[in-house]
């Protein structure tokens, strides 16, 4: 009885004042949906690693990724006991037509999408690229950017490995998950190795990272180090690590804006949580006489706190509910916008959690000096006031 | 809770009674020692310049403030020693309200406002609304219910009030300057409104007022001078 007393009570006290409710609700509303924006860029970043599967593990030159490793490093890695299958691919770092069209290219031996099952490949166009020694398989998400159909010929202009490449589309690939990035490009391996020999020989048979799926997850740590340890010593001593681990190297290499949107994020939850709590503070301020009469008439302090409390909450959780709406197809308008530069830009449910959360702190932390306030104003001292 | 007084037994007594307030580091006495009773089913007003501590004194007598030192007691209730909450709760049963400027909630309708303090009974839903359309046509409001305070006039946001203050059948009610922001047509009405629920109902009632007119509706007038009782008048 009380409790629906005190949301009715609340829920007309928040319609009292138009403006100063609609322009605080507008604050809201913005403030939920940029943290809901920078989160989803955040998580965006870390997308590839969240995404990486805990059988995959990563070896590469020890030195850099830049520099390449024998082929013949393969049937070594192989011999280890505890792996399924040794794949491997090469960053190809190739411009379609201008610089801005980044998206990224792999040259990538046929066993390679064995080990990746997130990507799912048609058969038949699978069968068609396999006999295509120029075919290419590219993104769901990179075919509608560019429009790319089976059997276009898409040409790139190399930059590692310079002059124009002309590649055939037999296959488009869709991902298992919402979140697999459907924005990579893949051709043989053995195109790329067989042109490089021609062109130029001393660049042949290098590969740029081995990509083996491993029995046992568990087994991991060993087979890393046994990998390791065959090429201590070597003109090219190797590191490997797990995929996650591999693709947080990138992610930490870009660390300062990624804590800086993340800080900004977080920023702009800080100032609507001021103006909110102006906006609490005056309003409480004038309604003084209202709380102290409805002491008098017996009311307790804690339900008076809860008008303030509600009336507080029920503003920010309306903007927040509007700035979580509006996440969606704000996050997909700006995804249309960016293009391929981040391959899966999606609201994770759990930054809804966290706007949520948000919203709700806002509207509890806002209210809390004014409802103390209220609560603890004399009676008569309450009655008196004028505002 | 103790029960009413018997009639004829005071239902207000005061005896010794103290209060003072802080203004900047001075303490100002307000009231000095003031005693004396009220009996159930008096109307009291109490009159005096502004400043002379009527005000207060009422504030005392309905529980919304302490005194210093003396004894009040309402009902048989020694109000110095309840617990704030107590108080609350004993004015909600004890006390009706009756504001100069009606201290109505402006969102709320007439029929919500005063059903404001039957929020604090156990009554259900259906026996609230009976209360409250019963108040509501006793003050001659039963057409504006559904009526907000600002689309009602002065006198008629007083009968609200004086609803409100009726509608948990308290002991005592009172009225601090009732007629104080109406006309003097509007105030008659609220005036004899204040009679009838004196006379028919049985209300004791203490009223504030500075118009000696409306103090004539009363049996009896006090006078308060810088704090202390100066005189009690009976009407004729």
């Amino acid at each position: 009885m009380i409790l629906g007393a005190v949301l009715r009570h609340a829920l007309r006290n928040a319609t009292r004042h138009r403006l100063r409710s609609g322009l605080t609700v507008l604050g809201m509303v913005v403030a939920i949906l940029a943290y809901g924006l920078l989160q989803t860029v955040v998580g965006a970043w870390y997308a590839n690693a969240n995404n990486a599967s805990d059988t995959r593990l990563i070896t590469r030159n020890s030195i850099s990724l830049v520099f390449p490793m024998p082929l013949n490093y393969r049937q070594k890695i192989r011999a280890v006991e505890g792996l399924n299958q040794v794949s491997l691919a090469n960053w190809f770092g190739a411009i379609y037509k201008e610089p801005k069209n980044f998206f990224a290219q792999f040259a990538v031996s046929d066993d390679y999408f064995a080990i990746y099952p997130e990507f799912i490949i048609d058969e038949d166009q699978m069968r068609d690229y396999r006999r295509d020694r120029r075919g290419c398989i590219v993104g769901r998400k990179l075919a509608n950017t560019y429009g790319f159909k089976i059997g276009d010929a898409v040409t790139l202009k190399g930059t590692i490995f310079p002059g124009d490449w002309t590649f055939v589309v037999r296959a488009i690939y869709d991902g298992r998950k919402e979140s697999t990035d459907e924005t990579q490009f893949f051709f043989h391996w053995d195109f790329l190795n067989e042109t490089v020999k021609q062109r130029y020989a001393r660049r042949a048979d290098q590969v740029g990272v081995f990509v083996s799926s491993v029995r046992d997850p568990d087994d991991m740590a060993r087979v890393a180090l046994e990998i390791d340890g065959q090429f201590r010593n070597s003109a090219a001593e190797t590191l490997s690590e797990t995929e996650k681990a591999f693709q947080l190297g990138f992610v930490a290499m870009t660390g300062a804006i990624v804590t800086a949107v993340e800080l900004v994020s977080y920023v702009v939850i800080f100032i609507i949580m001021a103006v909110m709590a102006n906006t609490m503070a005056m309003t409480a301020r004038e309604r003084t006489a209202e709380y102290a009469t409805l002491k008098a008439l017996g009311f307790s302090p804690s339900f008076v706190a809860g008008l303030v409390l509600a009336e507080s909450l029920t503003i920010a959780l309306i903007g927040g509910a509007i700035g979580i709406a509006l996440t969606y197809p704000v996050a997909q308008g700006f995804a249309q916008a960016v293009g391929t530069l981040f391959p899966v830009f999606r609201v994770a449910p759990h930054t809804v959690l966290l706007q949520l959360a948000c919203a709700l702190l806002v509207g509890l932390l806002a209210a809390w000096l004014p409802a103390r306030r209220a609560a603890r104003v004399p009676i008569v001292e309450g009655l008196r006031s004028v505002v | 809770m103790s029960p009413s007084p018997l009639p004829g037994t005071p239902l207000v007594h005061l005896a010794g009674i103290t209060k003072s307030y802080r203004r900047g580091a001075q303490r100002v006495a307000v009231l000095s020692g003031i005693s004396f009773d009220i009996a159930a089913g008096e109307f009291l007003a109490l009159m005096g310049p502004s400043g002379s501590g009527k005000s207060t004194l009422l504030n005392l007598i309905a529980g919304i403030d302490r005194p210093d030192s003396g004894l009040l007691a309402v009902a048989g209730n020694d109000l110095g020693a309840m617990s704030e909450a107590d108080l609350a709760d004993w004015r909600a049963r004890h006390v009706g309200f009756i504001f100069q400027f009606y201290n109505l909630m402006p969102v709320l309708t007439a029929f919500e406002n005063v059903e404001l303090p039957l929020l604090l009974t156990h009554l259900s839903r259906r026996e609230r609304a009976e209360h409250v359309a019963f108040v509501l046509d006793m003050v001659g409001l039963g057409d504006r219910m559904e009526h907000r305070p600002g689309e009602l006039s002065g006198g008629q946001q007083q009968r609200v009030a004086i609803a409100r203050a009726l509608v948990t059948d308290p002991d005592l009610i009172v009225a601090d300057e009732p007629t104080g922001d109406l006309d003097r047509e509007s105030a008659e009405d609220i005036l004899r409104l204040l009679q009838h629920l004196n006379r028919d109902l049985g209300k004791t009632i203490v009223m504030v007022t500075h118009d000696a007119r409306a103090a004539e509706h009363a049996h009896a007038v006090m006078h308060l001078e810088k704090g202390e009782l100066s005189a009690r008048v009976d009407n004729p």
